[in-house]
C-alpha cells in the first residue's frame, strides 16, 4: 500500500497544480489581451445610444462591478474570492440569473450526456479494435478503414450528419433541445420519455466520435502485444487460447487508458460541439450562447468549470489505472 | 533524398492521400482563374436558392423559339406541379367527403382531377380538419386551374400611351429555347446559401483560406513544438524540466478551452483569418514538443552525437547536422498532422462564432457557421452545409492518409 501512497501523493499533487495554472490562465489570459474588457462591453451595450452621461454611467458601473479599477492583483484576490463562494456574477445575455444558476441547471445535462458516451464508445471502441486484432480477415478490412474514416470525421460534421439523417429525413429523433420545448421538466412519464428521446441522437454522435480512435489504438495494441513473446511462449506450455486472449487485452488495454486519460480533453471538445449542433442543454450550449450573446462572465466560468471536469475526469482515471496496472505499484516501491 | 521520396510514392496511402490533397489544390489555384465572380459577391434576392442551371426568363421569351413535338411532356408539367403528398391529400379530402376509396386512383391524373373538380368545394367545412390544412387546400385548388389546357401563353406589352395590353407572341406548349442562345445563363453548381452568394465560388475561396490558416498553425505550432522538444530533449537539466513541466501542462488543460478564452478576448473587430491562425498555432504544439522530445532524447548518446561533441562543435551546429536530420521525418510528418487539425481547429472556433471577421473573408467554418445560423440542415438545404462538410473531411483525411503513409515508410515495424 506504500507504493500506492506515493503513487497518488503524485498525482493529486499534479491535479493540484494544474488546477492552479488553469485557475491562472482563466484569469490572467483575458486580462492581458490589448483593450480595456469593460470599455469593450460597454461599447457593446451602448450601440445605439446617444446618451454620453448614460454610456459614462453604464461604463462606472460594470468598472465597479468587475473591480478593473483595482490593480490586477487585488482583482484577482477578489475573483478568487468569489470563485470560492460560487459567485460569477451576473450574466448578461441571461440577466437577471446569475452565471452560477445559469451553469447549474446545465452543468447536469452535460455530465449526463458526455461521460457514459464516451465511456460507451471507449468499450466499443476497444471491443471492436481487439475484435479486429484477434479475428483478422475480412472482419479487420472491413471496420480498419470504417474506423480511420470516422476518427478523421470531425465532431460537428458528425453531429450535422447524425441530425439530417436521423433527425430531418428519418424522422426518428427529434432534432433539437434536452427535452419538448413544450414541457415542463417534472418527474412524469411523458417528460422523462421526452428527455430519453432527445438524449438518443447527441449520445450515438459522442460514442461514433470515441469510437473511431479507440478502435485503431487498441487494433495495433493488441497486434503488437499478440506477437510477444509471452504469448509465443504460454503457446508452447500448452496454456489455453483463451486465457492467453485474456492476458493479452488486458495488457493491450492498459496504454489504452493512459490513451482515453489524454484524450479526454478532445473528446469533451468534441462533444461540446455534439451539443450545439442539437441544441443540448448542456454546458457547450450555454457557452455558445454566451459567445453569441457577448457574455463574458458566462464564458469565463464555463471554460473554467470544463477546465475543472476534464482535469478530474483525468485524475479519475489515473488513480484508477494506479489499481488496475500492478507496474506501477512495483516500480513505486523500488 | 531522392531515395527517400521514391520509397515514400511507393506506398499506396500516401499516393491517395497525396493525390486528393494535390486535387484539392489544383481546384483552389484554377478555379478562381477560370470563374472571376467575387467570391463574396451576394447575387441572390432571398436566401437558399436550389442548385441548378439559371435561365433568364426575359431572354428566353425573346430567343429564337423552336418547335419539339415531344411526348409526356403534359405528364411532366403536372408532376412538377402536383407532387405525390399533394394527390395524397387529395384522396384524403375526397374520402372524407364521401368517395369510396376504390373509386380514386392516384396515378390517373386524368380521372383525379376531374373528381376534383366535381367535388371539391372551398366553403365546405370537414370535421375535424384545421384551418391551416382548408387553406392548403384553397392553394392547392387554385394552382390546378389551367393544369390540363391545351392552349399557350400570350405575351403582351404595355401600350405606352393607352395604358392598354397588346399582344406581341403566343408561346406555346412545345416551344422551347437554346440555352446556348439565351445570354444571361448562370450556373450555380450548389446554389446559393444564407446571404444569397454563390455556394461553390465561396466554398473554393473559403478552402483556399482555410488552407492558409492551416499552413500558417502548423508552421507556428511545429516551430514552438520543435524549439521546445530540442530544448527539454537536447540541453536536458533544468530546461527539460521547465519545458515538460509546459507540455504536461498544456497537454491536460483542454485546447478549444485556451481557444475559446483567446479568441473571445481578442474581440471581434480584430479577429482576422491570420491572428486566428496564429492564435490555433499557439495552443496546438503539444503533441510535436512531446514527440520532439522522446526522439531527441533517443538520439543524445549516440555515437555519431558523441563524436561531434568532442570534436568540439558547437550546440547549434549539432543540432542542425547530428539530430534534425534523424528527426525530419516526424517533424514532416507532425507538420501534416497539425495542419489538418489547425483546419479542424478553425472550423470549430467559427462555430461557436468566433472564428475570423465574417465581412473579410470566407473560412470553411464561417460558411458552416453560417448554415447552421439560418438552420440550414433542419430546412434541408443541403447545398449550405454538405459541401462545406465534404471539404473539410477531403483536406483532412487526404492529409491523414499521407501521415500514415509516411509512418508506414519509416516506421518500418507499423507495416502490415
Amino acid at each position: 500500500m506504500k507504493g500506492y501512497r506515493k503513487y497518488f501523493l503524485n498525482k493529486a499533487l499534479w491535479f493540484v497544480v494544474t488546477f492552479v495554472c488553469a485557475f491562472l490562465l482563466n484569469f490572467f489570459l483575458p486580462r492581458l489581451m490589448p483593450g480595456d474588457p469593460v470599455a469593450a462591453i460597454v461599447a457593446r451595450m451602448a450601440q445605439g445610444m446617444s446618451n454620453a452621461t448614460g454610456v459614462q454611467a453604464i461604463y462606472q458601473q460594470y468598472t465597479e462591478l468587475f473591480g478593473t479599477n483595482k490593480p490586477m492583483l487585488e482583482q484577482f484576490f477578489i475573483y478568487i474570492k468569489n470563485v470560492a463562494r460560487g459567485d460569477f456574477g451576473f450574466s448578461f445575455s441571461y440577466y437577471p440569473r446569475t452565471v452560477a444558476d445559469v451553469l447549474k441547471s446545465s452543468i447536469w445535462w452535460t455530465i449526463c450526456l458526455q461521460f457514459p458516451a464516451i465511456i460507451v464508445g471507449w468499450i466499443i471502441g476497444n471491443t471492436l479494435g481487439a475484435l479486429a486484432a484477434y479475428l483478422k480477415g475480412g472482419f479487420d478490412k472491413v471496420l480498419m478503414p470504417v474506423s480511420i474514416y470516422i476518427s478523421n470525421f470531425p465532431a460537428f460534421g458528425m453531429a450535422i450528419i447524425m441530425l439530417v439523417i436521423f433527425g430531418v429525413v428519418l424522422e426518428w429523433f427529434p432534432t433539437s433541445g434536452g427535452y419538448g420545448f413544450d414541457l415542463i421538466p417534472n418527474l412524469s412519464w411523458g417528460f422523462i420519455w421526452s428527455v430519453i428521446v432527445h438524449y438518443q441522437l447527441p449520445f450515438w454522435t459522442i460514442v461514433l466520435i470515441a469510437i473511431g480512435g479507440q478502435a485503431i489504438g487498441m487494433r495495433s495494441m493488441s497486434i503488437y502485444e499478440l506477437n510477444a513473446d509471452y504469448v509465443k511462449y504460454a503457446r508452447f506450455m500448452g496454456i489455453k487460447d483463451r486465457k492467453i486472449v485474456g492476458y493479452v487485452f488486458r495488457n493491450a488495454m492498459l496504454p489504452q487508458i493512459t490513451g482515453l486519460a489524454l484524450a479526454i480533453g478532445t473528446m469533451v471538445g468534441g462533444a461540446l460541439f455534439a451539443e450545439i449542433i442539437f441544441s443540448y442543454p448542456g454546458l457547450g450550449f450555454t457557452l455558445y450562447n454566451g459567445v453569441m450573446g457577448q457574455d463574458y462572465p458566462l464564458i469565463s466560468a464555463a471554460t473554467l468549470i470544463i477546465t475543472v471536469m476534464v482535469l478530474s475526469a483525468n485524475f479519475i482515471i489515473e488513480i484508477l489505472y494506479g489499481f488496475i496496472d500492478p507496474r506501477i505499484k512495483a516500480a513505486q516501491a523500488d | 533524398m531522392r531515395h527517400t521520396i521514391q520509397q515514400v510514392f511507393r506506398s499506396g496511402k500516401f499516393v491517395v492521400g497525396f493525390s486528393i490533397f494535390v486535387a484539392v489544390l489544383l481546384i483552389v489555384i484554377v478555379y478562381p482563374l477560370i470563374i472571376t465572380y467575387p467570391p463574396l459577391e451576394i447575387i441572390s434576392q432571398g436566401t437558399f436558392f436550389p442548385p441548378g442551371i439559371y435561365v433568364n426568363v426575359y431572354d428566353s421569351i425573346g430567343s429564337t423559339q423552336y418547335t419539339l413535338n415531344l411526348d409526356n411532356t403534359a405528364a411532366n408539367r403536372i408532376a412538377s406541379k402536383l407532387s405525390n403528398d399533394d394527390r395524397l391529400a387529395m384522396k384524403d379530402w375526397l374520402v372524407a367527403d364521401g368517395i369510396p376509396e376504390n373509386e380514386i386512383d392516384i396515378t390517373n391524373i386524368q380521372a383525379l382531377l376531374d373528381q376534383w373538380e366535381k367535388n371539391y368545394d372551398p366553403a365546405q367545412k370537414i370535421a375535424g380538419m384545421t384551418n391551416a390544412k382548408r387553406n392548403y387546400y384553397i392553394r392547392l385548388n387554385n394552382s390546378l386551374k389551367g393544369l390540363l389546357s391545351t392552349e399557350g401563353v400570350s405575351i403582351a406589352v404595355k401600350n405606352a400611351e393607352m395604358g392598354a395590353l397588346e399582344e406581341t407572341g403566343v408561346v406555346a406548349q412545345s416551344n422551347y429555347v437554346n440555352i446556348n442562345q439565351v445570354p444571361n445563363v448562370r450556373v450555380l453548381p450548389l446554389g446559393t446559401n444564407s446571404f444569397g452568394r454563390d455556394v461553390l465560388t465561396e466554398l473554393v475561396k473559403a478552402t483556399n483560406v482555410s488552407l492558409q490558416i492551416g499552413f500558417v498553425a502548423g508552421i507556428i505550432a511545429t516551430l514552438i513544438g520543435l524549439t521546445l522538444g530540442l530544448l527539454g530533449g537536447y540541453v536536458g537539466g533544468l530546461a527539460d524540466d521547465v519545458t515538460m513541466f509546459v507540455t504536461n501542462l498544456f497537454t491536460v488543460i483542454p485546447t478549444i478551452v485556451l481557444l475559446i478564452l483567446i479568441s473571445f478576448s481578442i474581440g471581434q473587430e480584430k479577429r482576422g483569418a491570420f491572428t486566428i491562425a496564429v492564435v490555433i498555432g499557439f495552443t496546438s504544439w503539444v503533441w510535436t514538443a512531446r514527440a520532439v522530445r522522446a526522439q531527441v532524447i533517443s538520439l543524445r548518446n549516440r555515437d555519431h552525437v558523441n563524436l561531434s561533441k568532442l570534436s568540439g562543435h558547437s550546440i547549434v551546429h549539432i543540432i542542425l547536422t547530428d539530430i534534425l536530420p534523424y528527426i525530419a521525418s516526424y517533424v514532416v510528418m507532425a507538420l501534416i498532422l497539425q495542419i489538418s487539425t489547425a483546419i479542424l481547429a478553425e472550423a470549430g472556433l467559427s462555430i461557436l462564432g468566433l472564428g475570423p471577421k465574417t465581412t473579410l473573408v470566407p473560412t470553411l467554418g464561417l460558411m458552416l457557421n453560417w448554415a447552421l445560423i439560418y438552420q440550414a440542415p433542419v430546412l434541408g438545404k443541403w447545398w449550405a452545409y454538405l459541401p462545406v462538410i465534404v471539404a473539410i473531411v477531403l483536406v483532412t483525411f487526404s492529409m491523414n492518409l499521407m501521415n500514415t503513409g509516411l509512418d508506414q515508410v519509416f516506421n518500418p515495424a507499423l507495416r502490415d
